[in-house]
């Protein structure tokens, strides 16, 4: 989503090419639920040229007014670094907290990331049967249906996502609707 | 958000908008009337606590109330009506982020039924400011105005400062509601950090006591912290007999009669600060953020240094620049904490730093500020030495545009006091000077304030001359006038094989009658003889004058470090033939600005 691939730079200056390699970080940011707090989210990222993968956004405690955003970003560590200060420096932003980072302090490879897709498939026939028949081993729920089609809710890993509808493609795949990543760290501890 | 029934008083948004100008100390707002404030207009009409002064552009009233900011302290604040009068503040919103001045913009917008329907004068003023303000805020229930602009000037003025927007619909102006007091109840969100971790600051100690080739590099931070800090970074100085330099924001911090003052840093500063940044072993960065004037090429940025960083923005840490010890937090406070650590467990061994000053005096001794003097013409840096030589001993200000004029000014002008040195650094806002001195002369009004101006820099916001003589605020505009956009000339002769595309000014105004024709008082002076009486005369003239002080066309400002060079790969003045300059730049660092 709305991803730019510029150099993960900051200052023209940089003229020695980055060395380190850049890398996927899940981060979890929890902001006061006020007009225009995603505005500014994303447009620190647009304005100073750092990478979305997935963005989520909502309210997750409505007594405090606190929406959790989280936001899949990929970067060279010092410039992922450089976003969890960025973000930080934004008035309604609580904590930043980089769920990759943490998992690794845990020993773990990542956090936990769930997804949700909805997937309609158009099918008669032959083509039909297999796509249900794939829907169950993927653990996917038909959620509406006629005699002419499916939509299935599939949860899980990005990846799992990936594939059902690569799988789905030639049985008839429609449309697809992705939730982007919501994403927690294992563990008792909150973030 | 209340504070007992007592102090809630029923007044409207317009009421309350001054009520809490008052509230939060405000003296002067600078702004320009229109439709959609008509109603502020209205209240502040009706007393006397605050004054208004009324600028010819926005965009002036934004300089003035930074120039405002800048010399005094305080936040300065701006008022303008919506749509065109919010555009226009934006300029000064986003030199006020990139400087780090504490701005406080007050806009008018259409009513709350209006918005989001084209109307007369509408525009997403909360959506145009929110990459270049700090926060801002669209405030649609009158009950929330009063509590919102208190926050608006701790925002403001409070961490690293910075620029505010609150946009005020029409129909909030006129609602009645509930006004609430200024109190410190910040928002849990908004929690600088101003202590410095002792642990860190006591490992800077500790590396600063064995180095050898130690250079102190402090900035606009140091300037934003208060005359305190200031105090703190002479006194730390004293006691290490470590050499300093400063950035352009810095400059006044540390006196330039100082003894260990090597002069500014940068692309435009002296040998022997980038040669001392290049080759120390420990560097010690206060309050400034390794931006690209000041580090050049960065991967030969002072190889050999461990390099400790003092900031209060988390964000400005390991940005361009890797840092051993970063410490986070007030300059002030970890400067307290660190001259203290210092006396009680550093052992000043000053001896072992004379190999050092030596080195550091052999640099000097190039002596790269110098240029070669002409009795013809005007040399511009000669204008600018005879400038200071004759406002040192007064309560002077200086302020300046963007161009060659303003290097030539931080070089040869010499800066004793922090506060006392107005420019645009971050954005290189051309115009800036101007109006930024009228908000200096309002706050300062006996003192001698000065806009040391280049003659297209100067065209750009000329208008608040008009401002000037309003008030009669007697601000002195110094312009070095050599015909052409000198920075963009100098650049064009260093990258474009001297193609000087459209850098000549055909066309030029005869500043000596438009001053008249603004009721103000015109100099010209050209030649060197005649400079000294004439800078007296516009020192003695109780008027804003137009200095139009006519110099050698085609001076070039060095020394310089070209675009993608290092700290030692310096152009100085002596080796700068023809060939030299136009071979500069090789061709990957023509792509830098």
């Amino acid at each position: 989503m709305n991803a730019q691939h510029l150099q993960p730079t900051g200052s023209a200056y940089f003229i020695a090419k980055e060395t380190e390699r850049p890398e996927n970080h899940t981060l979890s940011v929890l902001v006061d639920n006020e007009p225009g707090v995603l505005a500014r989210v994303i447009g620190l990222f647009s304005g100073r040229g750092y990478n979305i993968e997935s963005l989520t956004v909502s309210e997750t405690e409505h007594e405090k007014h606190l929406s959790r955003i989280t936001i899949v970003t990929r970067g060279t560590p010092h410039v992922l670094e450089q976003i969890k200060h960025q973000l930080e420096r934004i008035v309604p932003v609580h904590r930043v907290v980089d769920l990759t980072v943490r998992s690794h302090e845990f020993g773990q490879e990542r956090p936990l990331e769930r997804e949700l897709a909805l997937v309609k498939v158009a099918g008669t026939g032959e083509a039909r049967v297999e796509a249900l028949r794939l829907a169950d081993a993927f653990r996917a729920s038909v959620i509406d249906a006629n005699t002419e089609h499916f939509i299935f809710e599939i949860t899980g890993k990005g990846s799992k996502l990936d594939q059902f509808i690569a799988i789905m493609k030639p049985l008839g795949l429609v449309e697809i609707c992705r939730t982007g990543v919501a994403a927690m760290n294992r563990g008792p501890q909150g973030m | 958000m209340s504070n007992g029934q007592s102090e809630r008083r029923e007044m409207t948004g317009a009421e309350m908008v001054v009520q809490a100008l008052k509230d939060n100390g405000v003296k002067h707002v600078f702004g320009y009337p229109g439709g959609a404030v008509l109603p502020i207009y209205d209240e502040i009409f009706q007393q006397d606590d605050v004054e208004h002064i009324l600028v010819r552009h926005e965009q002036g009233a934004g300089h003035a109330a930074e120039g405002y900011a800048r010399s005094t302290g305080k936040a300065g604040v701006m008022l303008v009506t919506s749509g065109p009068g919010a555009t226009n503040a934006v300029t000064p919103l986003q030199d006020a982020l990139m400087d780090s001045i504490p701005l406080v913009c007050l806009t008018g917008q259409v009513p709350t039924s209006l918005i989001g329907s084209d109307a007369f004068q509408e525009c997403d003023t909360v959506g145009i400011t929110r990459p270049c303000t700090k926060h801002n805020w669209l405030v649609k229930d009158v009950n929330e105005l009063a509590a919102t602009i208190h926050e608006a000037f701790h925002v403001a003025t409070t961490g690293r400062p910075g620029p505010v927007v609150v946009d005020i619909p029409k129909d909030v102006q006129f609602a009645k509601g509930f006004y609430v007091p200024p109190q410190i109840a910040p928002r849990t969100s908004y929690q600088p950090k101003v202590q410095g971790d002792l642990e860190k600051i006591k490992a800077a100690v500790d590396l600063m006591a064995t180095a050898k080739k130690p250079i102190i590099y402090s900035g606009g931070g140091v300037i934003n912290s208060g005359p305190e800090a200031s105090h703190l970074l002479r006194e730390l100085v004293d006691l290490t007999g470590f050499p300093i330099t400063s950035t352009l924001m810095g400059l006044g911090a540390y006196p330039a009669s100082g003894k260990n003052w090597v002069g500014m840093l940068g692309m435009h500063g002296t040998y022997e600060a980038n040669m001392a940044m290049h080759d120390c072993d420990v560097m010690i960065c206060i309050g400034a953020r390794f931006d690209d004037r000041i580090t050049g090429r960065l991967n030969a940025f002072s190889p050999n240094s461990k390099k400790i960083h003092i900031d209060i923005d988390p964000s400005s840490i390991n940005k361009n620049v890797h840092t051993e010890v970063p410490i986070i937090g007030d300059v002030g406070r970890v400067l307290e904490d660190m001259v203290r650590l210092w006396r009680a467990t550093a052992k000043a061994d000053k001896k072992a730093l004379y190999p050092w000053w030596e080195q550091i005096a052999k640099w000097r001794g190039r002596d790269s500020l110098a240029y070669k003097m002409n009795h013809e013409v005007i040399m511009p840096q000669y204008a600018i030495q005879r400038l200071y030589e004759l406002t040192k001993d007064k309560d002077t200000y200086i302020t300046t545009e963007v161009g060659q004029h303003q290097m030539w000014a931080a070089q040869h002008y010499h800066f004793e006091k922090p506060n006392r040195w107005m420019t645009s650094g971050g954005l290189g806002t051309m115009g800036y000077g101007l109006p930024a001195a009228l908000g200096v002369q309002i706050a300062h009004p006996d003192a001698l304030v000065i806009d040391i101006a280049g003659d297209a820099s100067v065209q750009m916001t000329m208008q608040e001359m008009s401002a000037a003589v309003q008030y009669k605020a007697p601000i002195k505009i110094f312009i070095l006038n050599n015909q052409y956009m000198g920075m963009v000339r100098q650049w064009q002769q260093l990258l474009h094989g001297n193609r000087l595309s459209h850098s000549y000014t055909e066309a030029m105004p005869d500043f000596v009658k438009l001053a008249e024709a603004y009721g103000g008082h015109g100099i010209r002076c050209e030649k060197p003889d005649e400079l000294d009486d004439a800078i007296k005369e516009m020192i003695s003239v109780r008027k804003p004058v137009l200095f139009d002080c006519r110099v050698a066309n085609l001076a070039n400002c060095f020394p310089m470090i070209p675009s993608g060079k290092a700290h030692n790969e310096m152009l100085l003045p002596d080796e700068a033939t023809d060939e030299a300059v136009a071979n500069a730049i090789d061709a990957k660092g023509r792509e830098l600005v």
